[in-house]
């Protein structure tokens, strides 16, 4: 585990931008009625987003940080920098954070880069940027997370297919003189690397005529080598076992009591381990609020798509103590500490 | 923890099953409504009733919801 914590800097608000075209699980044709009536019940997801062909992660990211940067009257020249969390970038090559610099307007010495990480991700990125935030004594800096991740799976695939939805997001942090500290958690376990991943497609298996060939995985699982493959109970038993520790150890660091955080806002994974890891924490319902039904499992883009559907008057009205704790795909998990005080928060965007 | 308990607990998940009629000899996999996302589903049981972790490969070990009692007991130890 990694704690640390950093100062002076204040998150000054978050936004987030969904596709329009919205699937039910309820018609999800892989699977009988029934079944699709306990797999809305027990992995707790109705509805889902589905980018259409040619709409890329960074275009939702991209309408997130213009409105955000609207809302809140910032001139772009004050931002410094601007990371992007995704594993669907535009290219495998640039990096797409540069793109995102040219087309958000951003001046040349902003420092962009891009971090490839999903779940967890978003806590990375707002991790790395209060880092260098911190570091460079002054300026702005926006984290944009997302993904498209309905791209990379096979229609074909009941264990993939009802889980995923797509989003982009955006969060403004600034330097502030005696903003109050954010505390960090970040950990990972690479040994878990085959319990989500895409086979083929990188540099140890690069694309061959054979990766495009549907293959028969079980029953109601065909997929392709390019496909994502998902081990639902690996990531189950993992994030159980190491999600709530990882919470308990923030809190202990930054002196924190459970009772004491109005709202903990997870990764929404599904269901079952979301709740699994609420119990084991002896959190209580209202502390943790959901977007899962609605929304889907988003990646990186969860607990901005939580806080701006769910949490939208208590995050623009009031001061808020929050825990956020991202976890999966690496396998990657940490978790934040950060008090927020009347963020801009725009409404949802549809695209 | 007894074997009746947990065939009951089990059984519960099973919602196309009359009570009382599975038992520990039960192959659990050719129970009515039976599906990996059933598999998800007592993993997640067993952890919140037993704080015991079972992994994929184990339980592909396991035919009987006996198979499965035995395994959870032994970890639980």
């Amino acid at each position: 585990m990694s704690l640390f914590s950093t100062q002076n800097i204040r998150i000054a608000g978050i936004s987030a931008c969904v596709p329009r075209k919205e699937v039910s699980n309820y018609d999800f044709e892989l699977i009988s009625q029934k079944e699709r009536e306990l797999l809305v019940k027990s992995v707790g997801i109705e509805k889902r987003r589905v980018a259409e062909k040619g709409v890329c992660t960074s275009d939702l990211c991209q309408k997130s940080a213009e409105k955000l940067l609207n809302e809140l009257g910032w001139r772009k020249d004050e931002v410094s920098i601007l990371i992007f969390v995704t594993q669907t970038p535009d290219y495998i090559t640039p990096a797409t954070s540069n793109i995102l610099q040219d087309k958000l307007g951003l001046p040349g010495s902003c420092i962009a880069l891009d971090i490839n990480l999903g779940c967890s991700g978003y806590v990375y990125g707002i991790a790395v940027a209060s880092s260098l935030l911190a570091t460079l004594g002054k300026g702005k800096a926006l984290v944009l997370a997302g993904d498209i991740s309905t791209a990379t799976i096979s229609e074909k695939d009941k264990s993939a297919t009802p889980i995923f939805s797509d989003a982009g997001s955006a969060t403004a942090l600034e330097f502030e003189s005696h903003a109050p500290e954010m505390y960090f958690n970040l950990q990972g376990n690479g040994s878990g690397y085959k319990a989500i991943i895409i086979p083929d497609g990188g540099y140890r298996n690069p694309v061959s005529s054979k990766s495009l060939e549907y293959e028969q995985v079980s029953e109601g699982i065909i997929r392709r080598k390019t496909d994502l493959v998902l081990n639902g109970i690996d990531v189950f038993n993992f994030s159980v076992n190491e999600v709530p520790k990882n919470v308990e150890e923030l809190l202990k660091f930054s002196g924190r009591e459970r009772q004491g955080i109005d709202y903990f806002i997870f990764h929404q994974a599904n269901l079952l381990i979301n709740e699994s890891i609420r119990k084991k924490l002896k959190l209580e319902p209202k502390q943790v609020p959901y977007s899962l039904r609605n929304f889907g499992n988003t990646s990186s883009a969860t607990i901005p798509v939580t806080i701006v559907t769910q949490l939208k008057n208590e995050i623009t009205g009031k001061p808020l103590k929050m825990v956020a704790c991202g976890f999966g795909v690496g396998l990657s998990w940490g978790s934040v500490y950060a008090e927020t005080n009347r963020l801009a928060c725009p409404d949802l965007i549809e695209w | 923890m007894q074997l009746s308990d947990f065939v009951q607990s089990i059984e519960k998940e099973f919602e196309d099953t009359r009570p009382g009629t599975v038992t520990g000899e039960t192959e659990f996999r050719k129970l009515e409504g039976w599906s990996s996302m059933m598999a998800l589903i007592i993993i997640a049981k067993i952890d919140s009733d037993y704080s015991v972790t079972v992994t994929a490969e184990e339980l592909a070990e396991c035919n009987t919801i006996n198979d499965l009692f035995e395994l959870v007991h032994a970890k639980a130890a």
